[in-house]
């Protein structure tokens, strides 16, 4: 009995939950007018999520197009195909691994930033103080923080792909011989600019919209105590990376 | 039509009126009818023992969250009937000093206190600096304005945050605890400032406070709270006289009385015994 009771229980918090989440999305972008006033937080928030990144999403794209190279090549050399070399890193980059890889690392390092900053400023009532001076949080801490992380992954992701490509060149190219024109050629016949590019652009919107959403709600809603900021931090990185690499399998079925 | 004329009297002579409160947290009741009026342009001060609910008391005066059952009215305002713009137009009249301070970390002490005025008004950067540096001249922090909260101690982060909750000029201001972490000289330099500034600036003090003997020497009115309901109210020295056994054992300081010192628990000798510590 008591393990049914528990059972019914632990759904009906995940329901309650899912349902405040949704309300806090929905407060979340009543609050997205008034960024425009507030412009400056924007930009200070895209420099912590978007700048501070930028330096782990290159290296990450670097190594990533330069073990795509590697493995490509030996995979097409088996069929004489080495010359489509580029076409398979660009297309592996662009529509797959950019988007994916990148947001990963976004929930890593910018949405465990953001929930344990949330988290603690309402474990230290800077988030009452902010009530209480009539300031919304939604749009002084949360709005701004979450609009930053929306605009900065599909930003990101594109980086980490031309990093990417250049670094499958690297490889390809400069070490293990491959025809440069021929890289660059097929890669420029086979990569369509709205097919690929863009497709790999909107997952990464989509991505950039559910990790901020998490990383912001879980701030805001985690217990206020030195534990409970930890646990908040650590189901950002969990949820984000679990709903990356879900939506990236139901936006490729519908998608490509 | 006499009641009428009562009643209007009364909501002038307090800003803060609080009629038959009921909260609990979880299954715990926290307030079980609680009853009392802040009087207009005083200082009152709320006691109790620890886990009496004080701060959540000034929370739900603040709005930040509503009573299961009764009412706090605010300047004539009901405040858990108010819609989110009158909230905030309230919020916007009371200044709250949290025990913390809860200075926003990532602004210096200069813009913390400049971000009220910075968020509601249009004033000139030239008024707000000055503004910003009279208060945090009262609260002997000028020479801290550059500095940012993490640099501070806990008692200059409290008088920033004061110099803070000052800067708007509200109505009523809520202590919570603040002379908790002060040394002597900033005690008694707040204990000054928060009379003189309740008088200088017709405002409304309520304090939430351990520290007995500096909050009664500054109040015009304290109220007790033990276990959710209003124990005794009046003058420090209606107090002091009172015959009522928590009040003096609250005044004293007694571990023996009718507040117990010790939770509710197993009997001690018994759960010794046992030899199982739970």
């Amino acid at each position: 009995m008591d393990r049914i009771a528990r059972f019914g229980r632990f759904w009906l918090n995940a329901l309650e939950r899912t349902g405040r989440a949704h309300l806090f999305l929905a407060r979340m972008l009543g609050a997205l007018p008034s960024l425009l006033v507030r412009f400056p937080l924007l930009v200070r928030q895209l420099y912590a999520t978007g700048v501070m990144t930028l330096s782990i999403v290159l290296v990450s794209g670097l190594f990533v197009g330069m073990v795509l190279a590697l493995q490509g090549f030996n995979l097409l050399e088996g069929f004489g195909a080495e010359s489509a070399l580029g076409q398979a890193v660009a297309l592996t980059l662009v529509r797959e691994l950019g988007p994916v890889v990148t947001g990963l690392l976004f929930a890593g390092r910018a949405g465990s930033a953001m929930t344990a900053e949330i988290g603690l400023m309402k474990a230290t009532e800077q988030l009452s103080g902010l009530e209480m001076m009539a300031v919304d949080p939604f749009r002084r801490v949360y709005a701004p923080r979450f609009f930053a992380g929306f605009l900065a992954l599909p930003m990101l992701a594109a980086m980490f792909s031309a990093v990417g490509v250049y670094g499958g060149y690297l490889v390809g190219v400069e070490v293990l011989g491959v025809d440069a024109g021929a890289y660059w050629a097929n890669m420029q016949s086979s990569v369509a600019f709205m097919e690929d590019v863009g497709k790999g652009l909107i997952k990464a919107c989509v991505f950039g919209f559910v990790v901020s959403w998490i990383a912001v709600f879980e701030g805001a809603d985690c217990i206020p105590t030195s534990e409970g900021v930890s646990s908040a931090t650590t189901r950002t990185v969990v949820y984000s990376s679990l709903a990356v690499l879900g939506l990236d399998f139901v936006l490729t079925a519908i998608m490509f | 039509m006499s009641s009428t004329t009562d009643s209007s009297e009364s909501q002038d002579a307090s800003l803060v009126r609080i009629s038959d409160l009921h909260y609990s947290r979880g299954a715990k009741p926290i307030f079980r009818g609680l009853d009392f009026a802040v009087p207009r342009g005083q200082v009152t001060t709320i006691l109790g023992p620890s886990g009496t609910g004080k701060t959540t008391l000034l929370k739900m005066i603040g709005g930040q969250l509503k009573p299961s059952k009764g009412s706090i009215t605010v300047d004539g305002k009901n405040v858990a009937k108010l819609g989110r713009r009158d909230l905030y137009a309230l919020r916007k009249r009371m200044g709250m000093l949290f025990q913390s301070g809860a200075l926003l970390t990532d602004l210096s002490v200069f813009d913390n206190v400049a971000f009220p005025l910075r968020e509601h008004t249009d004033l000139p950067e030239s008024l707000i600096s000055h503004l910003v540096l009279m208060r945090l001249h009262a609260v002997g922090l000028r020479g801290a304005s550059e500095l940012y909260p993490a640099e501070l101690s806990g008692g200059m982060a409290r008088r920033a945050a004061l110099a803070r909750a000052l800067v708007f000029d509200p109505m009523m201001i809520m202590y919570d605890e603040p002379f908790t972490g002060q040394d002597p000289i900033s005690m008694g330099v707040l204990l000054t400032l928060i009379r003189t500034v309740n008088q200088a600036l017709g405002l409304t003090s309520l304090m939430v406070s351990h520290d007995l003997a500096e909050a009664l020497s500054i109040s015009d009115y304290v109220v007790i709270i033990s276990e959710g309901v209003v124990v005794e109210a009046g003058t420090p020295d209606e107090l002091h006289n009172s015959d009522s056994a928590w009040t003096q054992q609250f005044l004293s300081g007694s571990p023996d009385g009718p507040v117990p010192f010790q939770l509710s628990a197993p009997d001690y000798a018994e759960q010794l015994l046992a030899g199982v510590s739970r």
